[in-house]
């Protein structure tokens, strides 16, 4: 059998692959790029940027769970002028598909944000409204519908390339709030972002994380990702990018049945550097021994 | 590229209470520095989904030496590998010690388990003459007193007095230090050994001190951002990384405020 169309498109937008390293685990990929040409990647959403450097939490940051982890990283990373100016044109030198995730204390910070990096030479803006280990911003935002409304509202008037919206499942319903991100002119929603958690020293009486909590991600977190990316590719008609706990080429399919376009892999990467690339493969020699000559046919094909 | 090791466990015993030495054959030579850690993969738990970073004792061609203690069920696996197992590692990571030609003479500081990787750094630097201030809790805890005295001048010491000199390493250092004579100190232990290390060289700011520091680890090649420590930069301090940025710093940078 021929090889397997692999390609997908999101908002116009057109990767090689469904596989798209996760924010947060990946940096601006020079570190895997040691290990594997990055371009075998779909796509790359860089590490979580703000308007200035941030130093983040103190450590310790991560915690090992059952079939998890927890991290409370707390969006360290060198800034937005320091990414366009450092980090972009290296990134772009590769054939991938460049996502800028994007995060703020205000929506006023999330707009100007969108502005300046979709001005800039990046293919998406992922809009990160989740991350649990920020004060101010972040889950904050996406938590409840209306807020979700506002903030992807606000980006979306700033944002002149297509705009992806991160969702938390700390959420009540996530169907609200992928529906209120397409509302708000969101071109796609991503989910899952992290679980708040906790992990505790019982001998020492004290959190593992210096920040008492962080997000739960890996193994552990992928039935509930499952349920919410079902759920939200049954309630928007915006492309919904999968990921939580993707650890092998199953892992990624399962997503797409449930109605992904694409997936995003993240702990995956910190548990083995050659997770994606071992991913991709999996996935075409599924294709292949499935007779399936289009990935793309797969998707929302779960019968329930 | 880059690429994780499939190495073979040679042999895997007990050298001291909770503390083991696990010799592994890599296929191939590693190209070590001192200091430097394999990222080694949970054998046999596919729960433990992350890597443990454990330091390198000794490196000769492609055979490996760790000397690891077991704190949790994550090295609890380790020591129950046997002879034949296989370790997926990556490695060797990190920035190791750097030992300058103008090095003549000196001094290593131990704790625990930390004072393993220093018998590589002194092995692989026989044209320095070492000497080593090395502590553990209690004399049921202290290894390798053997092989260290072949390669430096050594001082133990326990808390308890158990074995080898009552109280602390970095006390010996303090007073050996006095004496004079020391290029550099090389350093390696927990944290209250390296806040104690950081009293000591305030009195003696010439002597440059390198000490390798131990963090929570993710990914191991300074992507995921979770093992940070706080280093100094002029005014200001930034959060740098201990897989990638470290394992060993200058211990004038580093902040140890909280």
């Amino acid at each position: 059998m021929n090889k397997p169309d692999m390609k997908v498109v999101i908002a116009g937008v057109e990767f090689k692959n469904p596989v798209i390293a996760a924010s947060g685990t990946f940096g601006f990929g020079r570190e895997y790029d040691r290990f594997y040409d990055i371009s075998a990647l779909g796509g790359i959403s860089v590490k979580g940027l703000t308007s200035e450097p941030r130093e983040g939490n103190a450590s310790p940051r991560i915690a090992e769970t059952p079939s998890g982890m927890l991290n409370s990283v707390g969006l360290q990373n060198p800034g937005i002028d320091a990414f366009l100016a450092g980090e972009l044109p290296e990134l772009r030198k590769k054939n991938v598909v460049i996502l800028a995730n994007a995060a703020g204390r205000t929506i006023e910070e999330y707009a100007a944000m969108t502005a300046r990096l979709s001005a800039a030479d990046v293919d998406m803006v992922e809009l990160n409204i989740s991350c649990p280990n920020v004060k101010q911003g972040g889950v904050a935002f996406g938590s409840l519908p209306e807020s979700v409304f506002d903030v992807v509202s606000a980006a979306r008037k700033t944002c002149a390339k297509p705009l992806m919206v991160k969702l938390s499942p700390n959420t009540a319903d996530i169907t609200k709030t992928a529906q209120a991100a397409e509302r708000a002119g969101a071109d796609a929603v991503s989910l899952i972002n992290t679980l708040t958690g906790m992990a505790v020293d019982l001998e020492k009486r004290r959190p593992l994380l210096a920040n008492v909590t962080g997000g739960l991600s890996g193994p552990a977190v992928k039935p509930v990702a499952l349920r919410m990316v079902y759920q939200a590719a049954t309630a928007v008609k915006i492309p919904v990018v999968g990921m939580g706990g993707i650890m092998t080429a199953r892992d990624a399919l399962e997503f797409m049945v449930c109605g992904a376009r694409a997936v995003m892999v993240g702990t995956a990467n910190i548990a083995d550097p050659m997770a994606c690339p071992k991913i991709i493969a999996g996935m075409e020699n599924y294709c292949r021994e499935h007779a399936i000559s289009d990935i793309n046919t797969l998707v929302g094909t779960l019968q329930v | 590229m880059e690429k994780s090791i499939q190495a073979r466990v040679v042999s895997n015993r007990a050298i001291a209470r909770g503390i083991y030495e696990m010799e592994l054959e890599c296929g191939q030579a590693l190209d070590v520095t001192p200091g430097q850690f394999l990222h080694i993969a949970v054998p046999g738990d596919g729960s433990r989904i992350l890597r443990r970073p454990i330091s390198i004792c000794r490196a000769q061609g492609s055979g490996i030496t760790l000397l690891y203690q077991v704190v949790g069920e994550g090295t609890h696996r380790f020591s129950c590998a046997v002879s034949g197992d296989m370790l997926d590692c990556l490695g060797p990571l990190g920035n190791g010690f750097s030992v300058g030609a103008q090095v003549k003479r000196a001094a290593a500081l131990g704790g625990g388990i930390g004072t393993a990787p220093l018998y590589q750094l002194m092995a692989a630097n026989p044209q320095v003459e070492f000497d080593l201030f090395a502590g553990s809790r209690s004399g049921d805890l202290l290894y390798y007193m053997e092989e260290f005295a072949q390669v430096a001048h050594t001082h133990w010491y326990t808390d308890d007095g158990s074995a080898g000199e009552k109280g602390f390493a970095a006390q010996g250092l303090a007073q050996a230090l006095q004496a004079g004579g020391y290029d550099a100190v090389y350093a390696c232990g927990p944290m209250p050994m390296v806040r104690a290390l950081a009293q000591v060289m305030k009195a003696h700011p010439q002597t440059p001190c390198q000490v390798s520091l131990e963090e929570r680890m993710g990914c191991g090649v300074g992507a995921c951002l979770v093992c940070t420590c706080k280093i100094k930069q002029g005014d200001a301090w930034h959060h740098k990384r201990v897989c990638a940025d470290g394992p060993v710093f200058p211990i004038s940078e580093v902040m140890l405020d909280e």
